[in-house]
């Protein structure tokens, strides 16, 4: 009887952490049958090419997420960088690339300090820097009249636009910095500090750790994860488009969430954002195939589907509680 | 020395407390003094129904905020709202208003039931609406803005009544009421506890379920009205465009109007200044042609500066 419990209990908790990996191989396997097209090497490459760009903010929020916080200025951010990248490019590869980077972190690294040495909430200072990144980018491109565009000569487009054995560029990055970022967060003491924080703040401080610090690497990460982005999507798109990422925060938690990271912080995995964006790509990419549906549900779908899976979670944990 | 950090501590209790309503008198002079036809009775009408929409949503946001939530689908509610208008306005405006409000209550219903008894975090459980609910809306629309012409509906959004505008009335008289339940009525008790204490206020007996969910209702609804009167005044539904980034501003008049997010505390009247400031600084700006970049990286300065004053205080 304990013991049919108790593996209950385990199933629950297995459930938890791989229902999403469970629904993205099942969804994926309905899709290859019901659309002859889905299966095609295009369409896949178009995939997780599509989900490489969120992918990389979803990784920079993972970490914030699992600490405890949130970061909502990852969408402005990421268009900022874009436009910079852009811009940059007129001055070649190093400043395309360099320029964005220093930007977006720089305006992590103010969420950092502001949030970890004056103990304001990271969801209104976030807030606060959504505005003011979206604030600059307007400025600096004649109030969004500005469109910088990439010389077509130009070696940094390669970062979007290059293949590697016909699979684009931006996804091999993506899964480089995913590794890293693994790396980062199970066999580093600043990965460690992340989860201790997230877990109990009150106790990583007084067991020494490098609260405040941690907090700023954080930020700063996300922030210049949020440029990385921006870098390849002008790249790709071969210009700073200055209308992308409204709304890409929510996209970014919404996934991270999915992946089974919980927002109460403490517990998540990086493999997990992976699976969430993954889900989220596909979900786009099977509304896209039925062709005759409104491309709204993409947006109802993404929604409904967040919604299921938070209560589903709930429930799980509940079960395992009992 | 101990009397100057004294000083300063009443200082920036009263900053807190009064701030807003300060920071509005002071832009109000700002104005009066340097802006070319400030003072005059169309340009205050504009501000304040400019201001109104913003403010309805606010007083709801306050609330939620009030039991230690946040409602971020207010925007996606204000443009199902709108959606909804065009489809009713046939059976007169009166019905298309109470679908669109019922609507709203709905939607509230729903982010409650979530929070109250699912246990879901209120971030996430209105995240999920916010993300569907203005696909929703676009489906119902079909995607398209649709002109209103119904002249009653229009009214709305563009008449008077004795000189002050329908819309100004409305918001006026929700804020009103906002202020008689938190302060004089039991619910605003209860609103208030359970933000302050949750555990206490569950073993107290309060009823903390049906509380939350009315708070989430009670700002679905003034999410609904929101909608109802940007439709009007556009004379368009545009249920694309309606409410987008709602949820911001609404957070931000909040927050600045001294409301902490740590919940146990609403100052309604706080709010609505915190919603006439937010306008005042951007019409101001826009008025000394100063281009909507340099007002947006403002707005994130007064953000940041408010929290930072709300902060000292709550730390005391």
């Amino acid at each position: 009887m304990t013991q049919a419990a108790e593996r209950n209990a385990a199933f629950a908790g297995v459930l938890q952490r791989q229902g999403a990996a469970v629904v993205l191989v099942l969804g994926i396997a309905a899709a290859w049958f019901a659309f002859p097209h889905f299966g095609t090497a295009d369409n896949l490459r178009n995939l997780v090419l599509q989900g490489s760009f969120l992918a990389v903010i979803a990784l920079g929020m993972t970490f914030v997420i699992i600490s405890g916080g949130i970061d909502l200025s990852v969408g402005s951010n990421y268009a900022l960088g874009g436009v910079l990248a852009a811009y940059g490019a007129q001055y070649g590869l190093v400043v395309a690339i360099l320029l964005p980077l220093a930007v977006c972190s720089l305006i992590g690294f103010v969420n950092g300090v502001l949030i970890a040495r004056t103990g304001m909430a990271p969801f209104i200072v976030t807030l606060a820097s959504l505005l003011f990144a979206r604030g600059l980018l307007l400025a600096l491109t004649s109030e969004g009249a500005t469109t910088y565009k990439v010389d077509p000569g130009s070696a940094f487009l390669w970062l979007g636009q290059g293949t590697i054995f016909g699979i684009g560029v931006p996804v091999y990055l993506t899964l480089l910095l995913f590794a890293l970022g693994g790396l980062l967060l199970r066999r580093t003491r600043f990965g460690q500090s992340v989860f201790a924080i997230g877990g109990a703040e009150q106790s990583a401080l007084l067991m020494g750790l490098p609260v405040a610090r941690t907090k700023i690497g954080l930020y700063t990460l996300s922030g210049a994860l949020a440029g990385v982005a921006g870098i390849l999507t002008a790249a790709y798109l071969q210009s700073g488009v200055t209308v992308i990422g409204v709304g890409t925060e929510l996209d970014a938690i919404s996934v991270v969430v999915i992946g089974g990271t919980l927002l109460t912080g403490g517990a998540g995995t990086i493999i997990g954002t992976l699976v969430g964006v993954l889900l989220r790509t596909l979900i786009q990419n099977v509304i896209n195939q039925i062709g005759t549906l409104d491309s709204n549900y993409q947006t109802v779908v993404s929604g409904a589907f967040l919604l299921v899976v938070v209560v589903i979670q709930r429930l799980l944990a509940r079960s395992r509680t009992r | 020395m101990s009397t100057a950090t004294l000083e300063r501590a009443k200082v920036t209790a009263w900053l807190q407390n009064y701030g807003v309503y300060l920071a509005v008198v002071v832009l109000l002079v700002f104005n009066v003094v340097f802006t070319e036809n400030f003072l005059s009775a169309a340009n205050f009408r504009t501000q304040l129904v400019q201001a109104a929409p913003v403010c309805i949503v606010a007083l709801g946001m306050a609330l939620v905020i009030g039991t230690e939530g946040i409602d971020l689908s207010v925007g996606s509610v204000m443009s199902i709202s709108a959606a909804l208008i065009p489809l009713y306005l046939g059976a007169g405006p009166l019905t298309a208003i109470v679908v669109a409000v019922i609507a709203g209550i709905v939607s509230g219903l729903f982010s409650g039931y979530l929070v109250a008894y699912l246990g879901i975090q209120p971030i996430i459980a209105t995240l999920a609406l916010l993300v569907g609910g203005r696909g929703l809306a676009l489906v119902i629309a079909h995607g398209q803005l649709v002109q209103l012409h119904n002249r009653d509906f229009l009214a709305l959004g563009t008449d008077d009544v004795l000189g002050v505008p329908i819309m100004v009335i409305v918001a006026g008289v929700l804020a009103v009421l906002a202020g008689l339940v938190v302060q004089r009525t039991t619910f605003g008790r209860h609103l208030v506890a359970i933000g302050g204490n949750r555990a206490a206020s569950t073993l107290a007996g309060l009823p903390v379920k049906r509380v939350l969910i009315s708070v989430y209702v009670i700002s679905g609804a003034l999410a609904a009205i929101a909608g109802v009167l940007a439709t009007s005044r556009l004379a368009a539904s545009d249920p694309s465009d309606v409410g987008l980034l709602m949820e911001l501003s609404a957070i931000t008049a909040v927050v600045v109007g001294g409301t902490p997010l740590t919940g146990g505390r609403v100052r309604v009247l706080g709010t609505v200044f915190g919603a006439l400031l937010m306008q005042l600084v951007q019409a101001t700006l826009i008025k000394h042609n100063l281009p909507d970049s340099t007002a947006q990286m403002v707005q994130a300065a007064i953000i940041v500066v408010a929290v930072y004053v709300a902060r000292e205080r709550s730390s005391k």
